[in-house]
């Protein structure tokens, strides 16, 4: 089953356009993932510009509102994720305890859904779902 | 935590740990069944003490602490054991501490190469295929005989002997711990990769049982791929298998009906291919190519299992490639089943005509004697010529040799529907 490890580095919703990991902390976390790696669970894994550089479009009585970065309200944001294949959430969890944590950060765990996960009139109202996945592919 | 919890967490330690624990132990005393029981042992001592405890933050450290400190004590017996064999008392003072430290230090050393030659002697030739794949799914992939037994559909006591069978021809024939040099290198390669396919298709293809397929086992398959790339990510055959099992996989959920009943290919709902593994499986493709290996045997296999992956519909699919991809196939790996493949996909480029000349070139080969999917592919390209009375009879050759009852069953409807389109014609 696949888990994604969502990484929600503490003040990450602070810092700066322009702030990126130091290479001690990118060659850190590269050991984990290595070790992911080599373990044979790793599927893919990203990370994420800071949210100031980002923007959250939401609508507001029927209209689009689109909110620039940093978002003043946001308690925790994501700075990255892995996603694993795995035989189980504690093995997931075990994976992700594994994680150099810098002492604010946090990964949650969530598993990531698979068609027989829904009953079938949602599986056949999502038709074509895996199809716009794949376009991404070739 | 409850005990539970206390023993799922471990279970899943236990899983992410115990190769490369296993790998550190065999380099330490040359003996990869006795470094499999040591690890063991470190597990029990985890499952009496951790539940009082709690989990260690290291848990991986502590168990390899544990395992360390027993195979010490193990090889001091042995080394006492010997000295007083041999009468040979050169060193009266037992310098214990430099010893222990020495071993831990060479234990600790690049822990990436005690997996890679943990993985070829758990392959090693020497076993037969079937003790291969239970010793590397043992050892490698942390399972346990009873996960192992089920996997394979055998009773647990077979796999059990088999285990300890593989163990103990691995320590008589005395297989060296080491990633073999130079040709050899080569030839054990690839029946590393023979053994992970092999658990793939045993997942894939089922030959028993009431399922058609057991994807846990090809998710076994797959990550101890993951693996084997992760520890030689410039060999371009290990991404070939790799890939060719990624597209593969891909497809497992179109593969049946809800009922269990096979779907074959061009029936697929290709809506349902995993999109995931297949942009992994190109990817990887990819880089073969740039490593210069595309023209390996499983390198052209994946890459010709992408030339469907790539097809949104059976119409779209690039026939005259995957029939071009076939004849390279043919060239590094001659063998009669590449061959009847090489024949569908030349009549789906060039028409049925053109299929059923290389089908007839092997009616005589004997390996495909009681092959079924022989006179089934001579059927189809009968039927399509509109010769149905050659038609019905293949299809019914095809059905008496067919073992697969479900492909039984579609055989003989294909040769009632030849019949009587003989009739009306």
């Amino acid at each position: 089953m696949r888990f994604m490890m969502l990484m929600l580095p503490g003040g990450y919703g602070d810092a700066a356009p322009d702030a990126r990991p130091s290479a001690e902390a990118v060659e850190k976390m590269m050991q984990f993932n290595r070790s992911l790696q080599e373990a044979g669970v790793l599927l893919a894994l990203d990370g994420l510009h800071p949210p100031a550089s980002g923007a959250r479009v939401t609508t507001v009585n029927g209209k689009v509102k689109v909110i620039d970065g940093p978002f003043a309200e946001a308690h925790e944001v994501i700075g990255g994720y892995w996603m694993i294949d795995v035989s189980s959430r504690d093995e997931a969890i075990a994976w992700a305890s594994r994680c150099p944590l810098a002492p604010n950060e946090t990964i949650e765990v969530r598993q990531v859904f698979e068609m027989a996960d829904f009953p079938l009139d949602v599986q056949k109202a999502a038709e074509g779902f895996q199809d716009m996945q794949l376009s991404q592919a070739s | 935590m409850t005990a539970t919890d206390i023993h799922r967490t471990i279970d899943a330690v236990w899983r992410i740990e115990s190769a490369r624990l296993i790998a550190g132990l065999a380099r330490m005393v040359r003996d990869v069944g006795l470094a499999e029981e040591l690890a063991q042992d470190a597990l029990v001592v985890a499952l009496e003490r951790w539940p009082e405890s709690g989990i260690p933050d290291n848990p991986g450290a502590w168990l390899m602490t544990a395992a360390k400190h027993r195979a010490i004590d193990q090889l001091r017996r042995k080394k006492l054991i010997e000295r007083k064999h041999e009468t040979l008392a050169h060193e009266p003072e037992f310098e214990a501490t430099d010893e222990r430290r020495e071993l831990e230090a060479m234990l600790d050393d690049d822990i990436g190469d005690d997996l890679l030659r943990l993985i070829f002697t758990a392959c090693h030739p020497v076993l037969s295929a079937e003790a291969r794949a239970a010793l590397t799914l043992r050892l490698l992939g942390g399972l346990t005989t009873d996960e192992i037994a089920r996997a394979f559909l055998v009773p647990e006591p077979t796999i059990a002997q088999r285990i300890v069978r593989a163990k103990r021809t691995l320590a008589e024939k005395q297989i060296p711990f080491e990633v073999p040099r130079g040709e050899e290198r080569n030839e054990r390669l690839a029946s590393v990769l023979e053994v992970i396919y092999l658990i793939f298709n045993e997942g894939y293809a089922a030959t028993s049982g009431d399922d058609w397929m057991r994807p846990e086992l090809c998710n076994e398959a797959m990550r101890l791929g993951r693996i084997l790339a992760g520890l030689a990510p410039q060999e371009p055959e290990v991404l070939g298998l790799l890939a060719l099992m990624e597209i593969q996989a891909s497809r497992l959920r179109a593969r049946t009906t809800p009922d269990g009943e096979p779907i074959l290919l061009p029936d697929q709902d290709r809506s349902r291919w995993d999109p995931l593994l297949i942009r992994r499986g190109l990817a990887a493709l990819q880089r073969i190519e740039k490593l210069g290996g595309a023209n390996g045997p499983y390198a052209l296999q994946a890459a010709i299992a992408a030339g469907h992956a790539r097809a949104r519909t059976v119409e779209q699919t690039d026939w005259t490639r995957i029939a071009t991809l076939y004849a390279a196939l043919a060239r590094v790996m001659p063998s009669p089943v590449v061959e009847l493949n090489r024949a569908v996909a030349v009549a789906m480029a060039s028409g049925p005509e053109a299929g059923l000349a290389l089908v007839d070139a092997l009616a005589d080969e004997p390996l495909l004697h009681n092959y079924h999917l022989l006179p089934s592919v001579r059927g189809d390209l009968l039927s399509r010529l509109q010769r149905h009375d050659e038609a019905r009879s293949e299809f019914e050759r095809a059905a008496a040799l067919a073992r697969n009852v479900r492909e039984k069953n579609f055989l003989e409807r294909r040769a009632a529907a030849s019949a009587s389109a003989a009739h009306s014609a």
